[in-house]
């Protein structure tokens, strides 16, 4: 449904790599996640794709459509929720929606199947200003607008930054109900913990991708083993842990200290490492060997990348 | 915490915008060297709170001190005593970073002398020698953010308020920024940090959680977890926050 | 053509719920034409005069005292001669002076026709032709009430002075100096605003990646202005034609036509800068810098452009608004007809069509 192939994309004449290199593609009926932090250039990756901007260099196509010659037909086809807050404000709820079905040569009656699901927890506020919807609601009309063509692919440019956890989780639960309808999704995020949610993932960093797979791909790819350590000083154990052996990689993970033994050769940790903690003078010491999560790969490789 | 010195202490404190209650009643105690986690969802009040909190906003009702200082009548003194930095603004982008160091500093009154050498230890310290004469908004968001904090804190602040600080940025550098935060808190300095980062509320000393204007859980991370039964933070927050009436 | 009305539709929205944008688009030009209206033109009264009786006889003494009578006039009481009348009127202590030739009764008798000098101060040209008016009438009355059951008609013809501009520039013009700079502010900062705001916004975004063609975009932001700008038109001239009694000389039906025609010169300056600008403040600014500016400067409206060194009388040129001027102060004040005026309008056709089509070379359907 989405390919391209080694786009690259500069600003300020060549002196900024935004995108470098970056191939991939989404099948049909995916729910495919770009995660990377803020400016790793997930926003012109989906600028380029919905042809919005040129690159410089290489292609890609969007349902069969080239991005630079086809730009009209894709435009016709595909739904954009941009990262900024993109519906006006001193239009209703209802107005909004309307404006953007006529806009797409289509009526709010026609695919309002679609939107059915989001739509009805909007409804209820429909004739007030969307200037004045709360963060969550803007969230769910911005989607409402960009489905009401029914598009065949829909972009969704970090749709939950800045949005709180509870808003997050229902957000996903929208775009799960969505890709059962057989639309391509493609959706960007910063948060990590967003990337299990998504049929498969290209982690990004700096203009290129570190890796493409499933989630569940990915974790099994970690190349190494992976402790998590806790104990009842955590801010004196973060310091005393790196003391520990010198190839050692550790990092505050929640509750717990993560551990990666990465260079440290095959002795049993756990009893080792309690010993250690323990002669340090930590009390309440768990050492236990968890599975790596997005966020834990998405370490391993900058940290790889870097050294 | 051993040492119990309330640096801030809140009394039901209100602020009413006709007739919406913003934050309704909130009481709370940060103690010094602290961490402390002000987590809600969108549109809980945060903001309105923490504006209270530097002394940007004149509560309807309730009592509350920052540093010692009342915030109904010495809105100055607090100003000078706290440091803020906030994911949208920090720094201005189109000075220097030798320039936004000094002109921070500057504001909150340290001399020439004091200037010079706390900024070349703050510039070593972030290991950003080369890019001491470099446009702030040259620089990656990571270093934007943990040299914003380090300007937030340069002139010895009693408490630091930090608004979602490291939202965006990546994992890496979001530990680094939370080393720092440590060391500060280390130093004495009380931190006051809003984040939509679940894993990030573990990190905190304690951690209160707004509901529709009201604080509905405060404790340590551990204390809240066992409170609601629930493995992670991210489960209380969900638990608590999912019964919210209204966004922002 | 359904999205092109949806559009328009959207875009009246968004004016009249902003109370701002209403209040410049309505409140201004109210305010405009009171302030020129009223502030300049404002009824005088108790107006410094002399009187220079060189007859003394019953005609000129009761024709003073008519004068002397209505409250627009005080008379200064020492009667002075020619020479001192002039320095009086340089050092600006009277506006106006009357003289009475010696054989003036006399004239009127023998003759039935006599003539009274009336020399006005028309360094202020309004104040000068309201006072020159006042006195007519004044004289008018007379006139009538000697002629009542007279057989042959008595005739009194004020000779009228207009002292150091006796083409009184700038006299009731500023109706059309208002309607300029109204639509220059209308059409091109308000159009300008309204396309960059939903750049701004990341609307724009959202509308280039949909079916409807770019360019229909920015023609839909310029359809509404006009016809607000064209409400505007009809509010400025009612208000000059009721309430400050101005009327229009030549065709409204023209008028209107004109009018139009400087508003869509307006929209593509609107629209070209729109273009050129990333965000509301730089449009803004782009606006009043380089479009109300020269308006004011250039236009003829504040300054005759005569006077102006010929570099500056150069540039007025390329200012569409001293074309537009010209074209409606033909229309209003002299009555003049399309033969009059076809060059200017060439003029203004020209300047629309060089930013239209530049406005159309830069236009953008993506974002860089």
């Amino acid at each position: 449904m989405v390919t391209t192939t080694n786009i690259t994309k500069t600003y300020q004449k060549g002196t900024v790599k935004a995108v470098d290199n970056v191939s991939f593609s989404v099948e049909k009926g995916e729910l495919f996640g770009l995660i990377g932090p803020d400016g790793a250039g997930k926003s012109s990756i989906f600028r380029m794709l919905t042809t919005l901007l040129l690159p410089d260099s290489g292609s890609a196509t969007v349902a069969g459509h080239d991005i630079v010659t086809d730009y009209q037909r894709i435009r016709s086809k595909v739904g954009y929720m941009p990262g900024r807050f993109s519906l006006y404000p001193d239009l209703s709820i209802e107005e909004n929606l309307h404006f953007f079905a006529t806009v797409f040569n289509t009526t709010v009656k026609e695919n309002y199947h679609l939107i059915e699901d989001i739509y009805v927890q909007i409804a209820p506020f429909g004739k007030r200003r969307a200037g004045k919807l709360s963060g969550g609601m803007k969230q769910k009309l911005a989607l409402c607008c960009a489905l009401i063509h029914k598009p065949t692919v829909l972009f969704l440019d970090e749709p939950t930054t800045g949005v709180d956890p509870v808003s997050r989780r229902e957000f996903w639960e929208m775009l799960k109900r969505l890709r059962q309808q057989g639309i391509t999704i493609l959706v960007s995020t910063p948060y990590m913990d967003e990337a299990s949610l998504c049929d498969r993932i290209a982690l990004i960093q700096n203009g290129s991708i570190l890796s493409i797979d499933s989630p569940q791909g990915i974790a099994d790819a970690y190349p190494s083993s992976l402790y998590a350590v806790q104990a009842n000083d955590l801010p004196r154990l973060i310091h005393v842990l790196p003391t520990y052996h010198p190839h050692m990689h550790s990092y505050l993970f929640g509750e717990y200290i993560h551990l990666d033994t990465r260079g440290m050769g095959g002795h049993d940790l756990p009893e080792e490492l309690t010993r250690f903690l323990a002669a340090e003078g930590f009390g309440d010491i768990e050492v236990k060997p968890i599975a790596p999560t997005i966020e834990d790969c998405f370490i391993n490789m900058l940290i790889r990348h870097d050294t | 915490m051993t040492h119990r010195e309330p640096v801030i202490s809140a009394e039901k404190l209100t602020k009413r915008f006709g007739d919406f209650i913003a934050t309704n009643e909130i009481t709370f105690e940060v103690y010094k060297g602290e961490i402390f986690g002000f987590l809600g969802a969108n549109g809980a009040g945060k903001t309105t709170a923490m504006r209270m909190l530097c002394g940007l906003s004149i509560p309807s009702s309730g009592r509350a001190t920052i540093a010692g200082f009342d915030i109904y009548r010495q809105t100055e003194q607090i100003k000078r005593h706290i440091g803020y930095m906030s994911q949208k603004f920090s720094l201005y982008e189109d000075l220097t970073v030798l320039e936004n160091i000094r002109f921070f500093g500057g504001i909150y009154g340290l001399d020439n002398h004091q200037l010079k050498s706390k900024s070349e230890v703050l510039i070593e310290r972030l290991g950003l020698q080369a890019e001491r004469k470099k446009l702030v908004g040259e620089l990656p968001l990571g270093w934007k953010q943990k040299l914003a904090f380090s300007v937030s804190i340069l002139h010895e602040p009693r408490i630091v308020f930090l608004d979602e600080p490291t939202g965006g940025v990546d994992p890496v550098t979001r530990r680094q920024f939370w080393a720092m935060i440590y060391e500060a808190a280390e130093s004495g300095i009380t931190v006051f940090v809003t984040t939509h980062y679940m894993d990030e509320a573990e990190y905190c000393n304690r951690i209160s959680i707004m509901v529709d204007g009201r604080i509905n859980a405060l404790g340590t991370p551990g204390e809240l977890k066992r409170q609601f039964n629930e493995p992670s933070m991210d489960g209380v927050f969900y638990q608590l926050a999912r019964g919210a009436k209204r966004g922002d | 053509m359904k999205q092109f009305i949806t559009f328009v539709k959207k875009e009246f929205f968004h004016v009249l719920r902003d109370r701002r944008t209403l209040l410049i688009l309505f409140g201004m030009p109210l305010a405009q034409i009171l302030i020129f209206g009223f502030a300049l033109t404002n009824e005088i009264k108790n107006a410094r005069i002399i009187v220079i009786d060189q007859a003394k006889d019953e005609a000129s003494r009761r024709i003073t005292n008519r004068l002397a009578a209505s409250n627009y006039f005080e008379i200064q009481e020492d009667v002075m001669d020619q020479n001192r009348m002039e320095a009086a009127f340089k050092e600006g202590n009277i506006k106006l002076a009357i003289v009475f030739p010696a054989q003036f009764r006399n004239d009127l008798i023998h003759q039935n026709h006599a003539q009274i000098q009336v020399i006005a101060d028309a360094s202020d040209p309004n104040t000068a032709t309201t006072l020159t008016s006042y006195v007519s009438s004044i004289i008018q009355d007379y006139q009538t009430e000697l002629n009542e059951g007279n057989g042959l008609p008595y005739r009194i013809t004020p000779e009228v002075h207009m002292l150091y501009n006796p083409q009184l520039k700038g006299a009731p013009n500023f109706v059309p100096g208002v309607m300029a700079l109204v639509l220059m502010l209308v059409s091109v900062m308000m159009t300008a605003i309204s396309i960059v705001r939903e750049k701004e916004t990341g609307t724009m975004e959202v509308l280039l990646v949909s079916p409807f063609k770019p360019m229909w975009v920015i023609l839909a932001k310029a359809v509404p202005y006009l016809l607000l700008s064209l409400v505007n038109v009809l509010s400025i001239l009612s208000m000059s034609v009721w309430v400050l009694q101005l009327p229009v000389a030549g065709s409204w039906l023209l008028l209107f036509a004109e009018s139009t025609l400087f508003i869509i010169t307006c929209l593509t300056l609107g629209i070209f800068i729109s273009i050129k600008a990333q965000s509301q403040q730089v449009a803004m600014l782009i606006s009043l810098m380089g479009m109300l500016l020269p308006t004011m400067m250039f236009s003829g409206f504040m300054f005759p452009i005569e006077n102006m060194p010929m570099p500056l009388q150069v540039f007025s040129n390329i200012v569409p608004a001293k074309w537009f001027y010209i074209i409606v102060k033909s229309i209003m004040i002299k009555g003049v007809g399309l033969e009059g005026i076809w060059k200017e309008t060439l003029v203004l056709c020209g300047i629309t069509l060089f930013f239209f089509l530049i406005s159309l070379k830069s236009f953008k359907i993506r974002l860089e």
